[in-house]
């Protein structure tokens, strides 16, 4: 749910991209407004448990991963982060990410840069397998054993 | 010494510390009870609230009650509450302003203040040079001798032969304890009761010193034989200020772990209060101490006291300061790292009425006080005028094995000593937890027993008195 400004017409084109693009910023699953009698509702990504104001910040892992339980899940693995830090995907701006889904790693495969301290770690899969799945963004702030690669392993 | 006006205590909120704008946000660098602590005083300042947790920890109420939360490793203290690394990395991820190391852990580690402050946080607590110097025994005895503060009479040097060691001894005055200098678990220490008994105590000193450690060399310290344990807590700013809080008595104690502690104490003649209080800011003050410390004394069956050590850091036991003075210690401990001046004088902070602390842990009494870690399956705990339950635990909490005992303190604050302590047995036994054992019987036995009661006891009591 949003708070704050009143849209000037709801199924305003340019005013629903604005919505989606701050869904996205803020790491909202849903949204759901209402004008009169007219209503729109905007759900992000797969379905999974919806927050009202989700902090955006490494919670307390008392809620489980929706996707862990799921049956597509069955077989796979995580890579979790063995530090505290920030994530990074790709070695610098320009560069492509480390990986991405579809790619093959083996255990030396450096998969994401961890960063604390002015430290930048270079963090390896610790396993072999395909990556189905990147479970962090670029940037975000994660902590120890949260869970940053999904893969199917060899 | 009388608790203020008969039947009449306050508990005085008179000394506010005011919202703060300048911290936004505190990392507490700690678990359990201290760091709840913490965020309770955080919360009421208007602060957010960063807790660091363990695996082992991810269901605790500090968790839980934090605004933010980072895991920073496995179940063992040494890969996560004492990883200076993941700490920093969790202050820097959160963007805090500020972190609280509580007690034990790193909390008088100078090496992580001085990384706290060097990363751009301020550290709640002294600054790492003052800490450093004190965390040194040796320092800290020549700080406190160049402070006029009292220290335990001793050769201040190794004695080098028999006839040395008399005439040190003459000074120091009779009974004389000889210890080793490269002792350690009571090897190489002799009590000699008079002078006729030195020269063999010596030679028997040395030559289980010589044989134990390779290392003969013994000194000589006054041996205070029914020693009390009396400490002072005291508040300084960064403005020059320096506040004492009276002392707390901390001599019911079991193999060097206090069990109970009480303010004020309840055998120090009014005038003997006054000095140690007074020494105890000297201390701090010549050691150019900021912040929440506590001067340490052992006191001898004259009432003298001397010094023994600065714990540069908060308490577990600080509530019952708080009690009786209405001192918020924590917030206090915020608000001087802010740099904020102490809102109150000497004049100001009164002790009125009578507190007690019982520290609860998840002990077997009857085992030998065996820890007994595992799952509160029920608890209800006491209330009431006068009653202060401080714990993490809840209904359903799965006690870990890794850290400390301590489930809680429980904590009573009433006008006179005998009504405290009426009041803490009577929340003693009102308290039901199931699923451990806690030591909250045995607590209950100590509080009965005439030596406590009348006030006479010293820190070989509980050994004494109640171990086989």
């Amino acid at each position: 749910m949003t708070k704050g400004q009143q849209p000037k017409d709801i199924f305003d084109v340019k005013r629903i991209r604005e919505i989606i693009e701050l869904m996205e910023e803020h790491d909202l699953s849903a949204v759901d407004l209402q004008q009169g009698d007219e209503k729109i509702k905007l759900n992000r990504g797969s379905v999974s448990p919806v927050y009202s104001a989700p902090p955006p910040v490494a919670a307390p892992a008392a809620a489980p991963a929706a996707a862990a339980d799921s049956p597509s899940d069955a077989g796979t693995i995580t890579v979790n982060a063995p530090m505290v830090g920030t994530f990074y995907a790709r070695a610098n701006p320009e560069s492509d990410p480390f990986v991405k889904v579809g790619d093959m790693v083996s255990e030396d495969t450096i998969v994401c840069i961890v960063e604390a301290m002015k430290v930048f770690n270079e963090i390896p899969a610790e396993c072999s397998g395909k990556v189905v799945e990147v479970l962090v963004k670029d940037q975000e702030a994660i902590d120890f054993g949260k869970p940053m690669f999904r893969v199917e392993p060899n | 010494m009388k608790s203020g006006p008969a039947g009449r205590y306050i508990l005085s909120l008179a000394i506010p510390f005011h919202r703060l704008s300048v911290f936004k946000k505190i990392l507490i660098a700690n678990r359990g009870e201290i760091a709840l602590r913490i965020i309770r005083a955080c919360r009421e300042m208007g602060i957010k609230s960063v807790a660091v947790y363990s695996e082992a920890d991810a269901d605790s109420m500090h968790v839980q009650l934090a605004d933010e939360a980072y895991c920073v490793g496995p179940a063992r203290s040494i890969d996560s509450y004492l990883k200076i690394d993941q700490i920093i990395a969790a202050a820097e991820v959160a963007d805090v302003d500020a972190i609280h190391p509580g007690y034990g852990f790193l909390a008088e580690n100078s090496h992580f203040n001085e990384v706290c402050r060097s990363s751009g946080f301020e550290f709640i607590g002294p600054s790492p040079d003052a800490m450093e110097k004190l965390g040194d025994k040796n320092t800290a005895r020549a700080m406190a001798i160049a402070s006029d503060v009292p220290v335990v009479p001793g050769s201040d040097g190794l004695v080098e032969d028999d006839k040395q060691a008399l005439e040190v001894a003459r000074g120091i005055g009779y009974p004389v304890l000889i210890k080793a200098t490269a002792g350690g678990g009571g090897k190489g220490m002799r009590v000699a009761e008079t002078e006729d008994m030195l020269v063999s105590a010596l030679n028997q000193a040395r030559t289980e010193a010589q044989a134990a450690f390779g290392n003969g060399g013994v000194y000589l310290e006054r041996y205070v034989g029914n020693p009390r344990h009396i400490e002072v807590q005291v508040i300084a700013d960064n403005h020059g200020n320096v506040v004492h809080l009276y002392e707390r008595d901390c001599s019911v104690q079991r193999r060097h772990q206090k069990l109970i502690e009480e303010a004020p104490s309840p055998n120090l003649p009014e005038a003997q209060r006054k000095q140690i209080c007074d020494a105890a800011v000297r201390m701090i003050r010549g050691a150019d101490y900021s912040n929440a410390g506590t001067v340490e004394f052992i006191v001898d069956e004259n009432d003298d006291f001397f010094f023994i050590e600065v714990n540069a850091r908060i308490q577990v036991e600080h509530p019952v300061s708080e009690m009786i003075t209405g001192v918020d210690l924590i917030k206090a401990q915020i608000s001087v790292a802010a740099n904020e001046p102490l809102p109150m004088t000497q004049d100001d902070v009164r002790c009125t009425g009578h507190s007690i602390e019982c520290r609860i842990n998840a002990e077997n009494p009857d085992k030998n006080f065996q820890p007994n870690p595992g799952k509160i399956t029920k608890l209800y705990t006491p209330g009431g005028l006068g009653v202060r339950f401080d714990s993490h635990v809840y209904g359903g909490y799965n006690v870990p094995p890794h850290y400390d005992s301590m489930i809680g303190k429980l904590i009573v604050y009433m006008p006179t000593r005998e009504e405290a302590i009426a009041t803490m047995r009577r929340a003693l036994n009102e308290m039901q937890v199931e699923g451990i054992a806690t030591t909250a019987g045995f607590h209950d036995k100590v509080l009965q027993h005439p030596e406590f009661v009348e006030g006479r006891h010293n820190t070989k009591f509980v050994e004494r008195e109640f171990m086989d």
